[in-house]
């Protein structure tokens, strides 16, 4: 057992190193991609061979690793569930309320004039929060794009070289009956359905992500039905990457506005409105907006970069 | 009746948690994992949470589980063609 770890620490043991040294080199044909590959694979069969062989010796260090993951994921169901039994029970009155619970209780309609009592939480007392979530789900797209965007610099090389009609790229399903028809009839009513969502985050259940992912969905279905040049007519990379610049630097400038005039007592002149009306809590409509205008961007553009490595037009 | 509901919703849910880490195939995992989060939709409208019911179902069902089928796609494409010879399995 202790033989194999050192010689796993020393590097003795890389099964990496003969399949990196071959994958480096580009340029080359076919036939001798499949050559290599076939080097490769056998000289991986060689080594699993070679390892299986070093770890029927070291039964030991089977058993070992065994024990040890078994007792460190029953340290972990027992460490939750101790903390799941320590939870107030689902339903019950008199919980524990600290302060903070109680003034979101209590004051949450007066002070946010939102309805939902989650929306004036993370979108007016935690909106600091929700500023960083949109931030990580722009983030992600980007690096998304950094790592599977397909652009002149990488569309030429041979390894990529799946250049014929029937490729994933381009390949559409064109006139599927069934998905169209459903299509047809769905599509719209899911575009109202997350426009409501979104719209009336202050008032019902819902809000900026929840609506974002339903439009996201929406126009995932749509492009799944009709293919991706009808959505290029209006979705391209240029409205996406507009729309979200928008939504973020308006969220960051607005809240920072509040933030800034809004404490300590100052008025910060943003009417909360009549609570219950769509026009209501103040800031929370257009924050709700905002983040729910980046969560569809970001939705659509991991499929589309998914599927064929580029949001349209760009 | 709603007690013996939720009972069998959370055996449901253990079962798929379980089942998802046990089949041999991606695709059934992915699709195991989609009804997981389905299942997990009508448990949180269960516990009087409609907003995260809305976002369990359209992320947790919908996109991710999308996103999984892409990638499968790509990868048994790279495994079982070579570049630009055979696509039956477009």
């Amino acid at each position: 057992m202790k033989k194999t770890f050192r010689r796993w620490i020393d590097g003795d043991i890389d099964l990496m190193e003969n399949i990196t040294r071959t994958a480096h080199e580009h340029d080359m044909d076919r036939d001798e991609i499949k050559k290599r590959k076939k080097q490769v694979s056998e000289i991986i069969r060689q080594r699993e061979d070679s390892q299986s062989i070093i770890l029927a010796e070291e039964k030991g260090f089977r058993i070992f690793y065994n024990i040890a993951a078994i007792i460190s994921c029953v340290m972990l169901i027992t460490v939750l569930l101790y903390c799941v039994a320590n939870l107030p029970r689902f339903g019950q009155e008199n919980v524990k309320a600290t302060v903070v619970t109680q003034r979101y209780i209590e004051k949450g309609l007066e002070e946010t004039g939102a309805v939902n009592i989650v929306s004036g939480m993370i979108l007016d007392y935690r909106a600091f929060d929700t500023l960083g979530e949109s931030h990580v789900l722009f983030t992600a797209l980007v690096c998304v794009m950094v790592l599977l965007r397909k652009d002149w610099k990488n569309m030429n090389s041979k390894f990529e070289d799946y250049s014929s009609i029937r490729s994933d790229r381009y390949f559409q399903t064109e006139k599927d009956v069934i998905l169209q028809t459903i299509g047809i009839v769905m599509v719209p009513c899911i575009f109202v359905f997350g426009t409501y969502v979104l719209l009336n985050g202050q008032n019902s259940p819902g809000g900026g992500f929840s609506g974002g992912a339903i439009l996201g969905a929406a126009m995932i279905i749509f492009t799944a039905a009709f293919g991706f040049r009808k959505v290029d007519r209006f979705f391209t990379l240029k409205l996406s990457s507009y729309v979200t610049f928008v939504a973020l630097s308006f969220y960051s400038f607005a809240k920072g506005y509040v933030f800034i005039t809004g404490a300590n007592g100052l008025d910060n002149h943003i009417p909360k409105g009549i609570p219950g009306a769509i026009l209501s809590g103040g800031l929370i409509l257009p924050l709700d907006i905002a983040v729910g205008l980046v969560v569809a961007c970001t939705m659509y553009g991991f499929y589309s970069l998914f599927r064929r490595g580029s949001i349209g037009g760009g | 009746m709603v007690e013996i509901l939720k009972i069998t919703l959370l055996i449901i849910l253990i079962g798929c948690a379980i089942a998802v880490n046990l089949t041999p195939s991606l695709l059934q995992a992915v699709v195991i994992f989609m009804s997981y989060s389905s299942v997990m939709c009508i448990l949180w409208i269960l516990m009087e949470s409609p907003d995260l019911a809305i976002t369990e179902a359209a992320v947790g069902a919908g996109v991710s589980g999308i996103l999984f089928l892409v990638t499968l796609k790509k990868i048994r494409r790279e495994d079982s063609a070579e570049p630009g010879e055979t696509e039956d399995d477009v």
